[in-house]
C-alpha cells in the first residue's frame, strides 16, 4: 500500500489540532463573534478552513496517484 | 382541510415522488449482486458525493443533533466538531480501500478481512458486529421516521402505528431501489433538506429574536451554562469531547455501509476530491443546532428533546412547510435506512450465512437471501424502536461503540505486514466485550471519558500485542489479482 506523505499527514493534522485537541482553548461563550459564541464560531470557521488544509493534501498526494494509475494503464 | 391533512399529504407526496425516482434509476438496468450493492463501481464525483451526502446526514442529523442541542446544550459541539475530521480521516484511506476493493473485486466490509487476512472466520466474526452494530442505525431512522408522522399529524397518529407505516416505506423502498436508485433519491433528499435546514435555521431565530446573533446573547444571558461544555449534563465535558471526536471521526468509516459506499467510486481520485468538499455541507448541521437552541427558549418544556425542530416547525410556520420540512426529514431517513439494510442483509448473506452454512450458493441465491434479510433486520430495528426509548445521539453512540472495533483491523490491515489474524481477532473481541461492559453497567463516560474510545484503545494495544507475538502470513493484498482484473467493469 502506498502511504500518504508526510506532508499531506501534517496538513491533515492541522483540522485535529483545532478542533479537537484544543478544545479547552476555545470552549467559551465570549467573544462572540458574528453574533456566535466563540466556540460555535470557532467550528463553524474550520468546516471552511478543513476544505483549505485538504485542498493542499491533495494536491500533494494526487500527482503521485495519477503516476500510479498511468503505470497500470500501461500494464494492461 | 385541517393542517394535520395538509402536512401528511404533502409528506406522502414527498416520499411518492422520491420512491418514483428511486425506481426509474433502478429500472434502466439488470441488477445483479454487483450493480444493487456496489452500482457497477462506475459512479463519479456528482454521485459518489450524493451518496455519501445522502448516507451521512440523516434523520439524525436533522433531529438527533437539534435534539441534544436542545436537551444538553453544548456537548453536541462533539458533532460539529467530528464533521470536518471524517473526512480528513477519509481522505488518507478511503482510496487505500477503494483500490483494493477494484484489484479484488470486493463488495462488502467483511470481503476486506476475507482478503488481506485470508480467513473466513474473522470475515464472519467483522460482518456479524456490522450487522448487529447497524440494527440501533436503522432503528434511530425508523424512530425519526415515527417522531415526524406523529408530530405532522399533530399527535393524531401515536408513534408505534407511525413507525409500522414507516417500516413498510423503507422495506418497499429497499426492494425496488438498489443502491443506484437510493444514490438518485439522493439528489432529491439533498435539495429538499439543505432548503429545509437553511429556512428553518435562519428564519426561526429571526421571527423570535431577530437574529441568530440575538438568540445568541439571549440564550447567552438567560442560560449561559448551556453554550460551554458541560451544558446541562454533568459528564460531558472536555475530556469526553475529545475522546467523542477522535472515535467517531476517525472510526466513521468504519460503518459498514460508509466503507462500501467507497466501492461504488470509479476511481480513488474521486474519493480525494470528495473527502476535499465534503465539510462544507455540514453547515447545515449548524443551522439545525440553532433551531435547538432557538427552543431552549421558546419551547422550553418539551417532554422529549428529540421533537425541538420539528416542535419549532410546527409552532413557527404553516402545516404545508411542516409537510415539507418532514418530508424532507422521511425521505432522509429512508434513504439512509435503506443503505443501511441493504448492507447489513448482503453483509449476512454473502460474508455470515453462505460461507458458514451454505458454501454452494450462487450469487443470484444470495441476492435473494439478503431481500429476505432486509425484512428481517427491518423487523427486528421496528421492535427495538417501538420498546425503547433512547435518545437518537445515544442509539449513535452505542452502535458506535461496537462499529469503532473494526477501525485497527483495517489501519494496520492496510498500512502493516506485522499484523496477524489472531491478532485483529483478540483485539476486537477485547474492544467488544470492554464497550458492552462500560455500556451496560452504565459507566458511560467512564471518569469523563467516551466508553466507545476507551474500549478503542485496549484494542488497538492488544491487537498489536498479539500480533507481535504470533505468526504473520502474507497479506492477501499482496497476491497477483487473478486475470479478471485484466476485463475492465462496466464503465457507465
Amino acid at each position: 500500500m502506498k502511504r500518504p506523505s508526510l506532508g499531506a499527514i501534517l496538513l491533515g493534522l492541522v483540522p485535529f489540532a483545532a478542533v479537537c485537541f484544543s478544545v479547552s482553548l476555545w470552549d467559551r461563550v465570549y467573544p462572540m463573534i458574528l453574533g456566535l459564541p466563540f466556540n460555535f464560531f470557532w467550528l463553524i470557521s474550520w468546516l471552511l478552513l478543513t476544505p483549505l488544509c485538504m485542498w493542499g493534501a491533495y494536491r500533494l498526494e494526487e500527482p503521485g496517484a495519477a503516476k500510479i494509475l498511468r503505470k497500470k494503464g500501461r500494464g494492461d | 382541510m385541517t393542517p394535520r391533512v395538509i402536512a401528511l399529504a404533502v409528506i406522502a407526496g414527498i416520499v411518492i415522488v422520491g420512491s418514483f425516482i428511486g425506481f426509474l434509476a433502478r429500472f434502466r438496468r439488470t441488477m445483479d449482486l454487483e450493480q444493487w450493492t456496489v452500482g457497477g463501481r462506475g459512479f463519479g464525483l456528482v454521485l459518489v458525493w450524493l451518496l455519501m451526502a445522502g448516507e451521512i446526514y440523516t434523520t439524525f442529523t436533522f433531529l438527533g443533533a437539534s435534539g441534544w442541542a436542545y436537551s444538553r446544550g453544548a456537548p453536541i459541539l462533539y458533532n460539529l466538531g467530528q464533521a470536518p475530521l471524517i473526512y480528513v480521516t477519509s481522505f488518507y484511506i478511503l482510496p487505500l480501500i477503494w483500490e483494493v476493493g477494484r484489484r479484488h473485486k470486493l463488495q462488502t466490509q467483511a470481503d476486506f478481512f476475507q482478503v488481506r487476512f485470508g480467513s473466513t472466520a474473522l470475515a464472519a466474526f467483522v460482518a456479524l458486529i456490522g450487522v448487529v452494530s447497524l440494527i440501533p442505525y436503522v432503528q434511530l431512522q425508523l424512530t425519526g421516521l415515527g417522531l415526524i408522522v406523529e408530530t405532522a399529524s399533530f399527535g393524531g397518529i401515536s408513534r408505534a402505528p407511525a413507525m409500522i407505516v414507516a417500516f413498510a416505506l423503507v422495506a418497499a423502498f429497499v426492494f425496488v431501489s438498489g443502491v443506484r436508485g437510493v444514490a438518485w433519491v439522493s439528489i432529491v433528499k439533498d435539495l429538499l433538506l439543505l432548503s429545509a435546514a437553511l429556512v428553518v435555521g435562519i428564519a426561526v431565530p429571526h421571527i423570535y429574536f431577530g437574529g441568530i446573533g440575538q438568540m445568541f446573547t439571549e440564550l447567552a444571558h438567560a442560560k449561559p451554562a448551556h453554550l460551554v461544555m458541560p451544558g446541562a449534563t454533568k459528564n460531558l465535558g472536555h475530556a469526553w469531547y475529545v475522546s467523542t471526536v477522535l472515535l467517531t471521526s476517525l472510526t466513521f468509516y468504519m460503518w459498514p455501509h460508509y466503507f462500501a459506499a467507497s466501492f461504488t467510486a470509479r476511481s480513488g481520485k474521486i474519493l480525494r476530491r470528495n473527502a476535499v468538499l465534503m465539510p462544507l455541507y455540514s453547515i447545515t448541521t449548524a443551522l439545525v443546532l440553532f433551531v435547538g437552541l432557538s427552543a431552549v427558549l421558546i419551547l422550553p418544556n418539551l417532554s422529549n428533546g428529540d421533537l425541538a425542530l420539528l416542535a419549532m416547525v410546527r409552532k413557527t410556520f404553516p402545516a404545508w412547510f411542516l409537510g415539507i420540512v418532514g418530508g424532507a426529514g422521511a425521505l432522509t431517513a429512508m434513504v439512509a435506512a435503506a443503505v443501511q439494510l441493504l448492507t447489513g442483509a448482503t453483509l449476512y448473506a454473502k460474508n455470515l450465512f453462505r460461507p458458514l452454512l451454505a458454501p454452494a450458493m450462487t450469487d443470484e441465491k444470495v441476492a435473494t437471501l439478503a431481500k429476505i434479510m432486509v425484512l428481517v433486520l427491518t423487523l427486528g430495528a421496528l421492535l427495538l424502536a417501538i420498546y425503547s426509548s433512547l435518545t437518537l445521539v445515544s442509539l449513535l453512540l452505542m452502535g458506535f461503540a461496537g462499529i469503532s472495533q473494526l477501525f485497527p483491523g483495517v489501519v494496520l490491515g492496510l498500512f502493516s505486514k506485522r499484523v496477524t489474524t489472531s491478532g485483529v481477532f483478540a483485539g476486537m473481541t477485547t474492544g467488544i466485550a470492554i464497550a458492552l461492559f462500560l455500556m451496560l453497567t452504565e459507566r458511560d463516560p467512564y471518569y469523563g471519558v467516551n466508553a466507545g474510545f476507551i474500549a478503542l484503545c485496549c484494542n488497538f494495544l492488544v491487537t498489536v500485542a498479539i500480533s507481535l507475538l504470533t505468526r504473520v502470513k502474507a497479506s492477501g493484498f499482496d497476491e497477483v489479482p487473478d486475470i479478471a482484473e485484466s476485463q475492465p467493469g462496466p464503465v457507465c
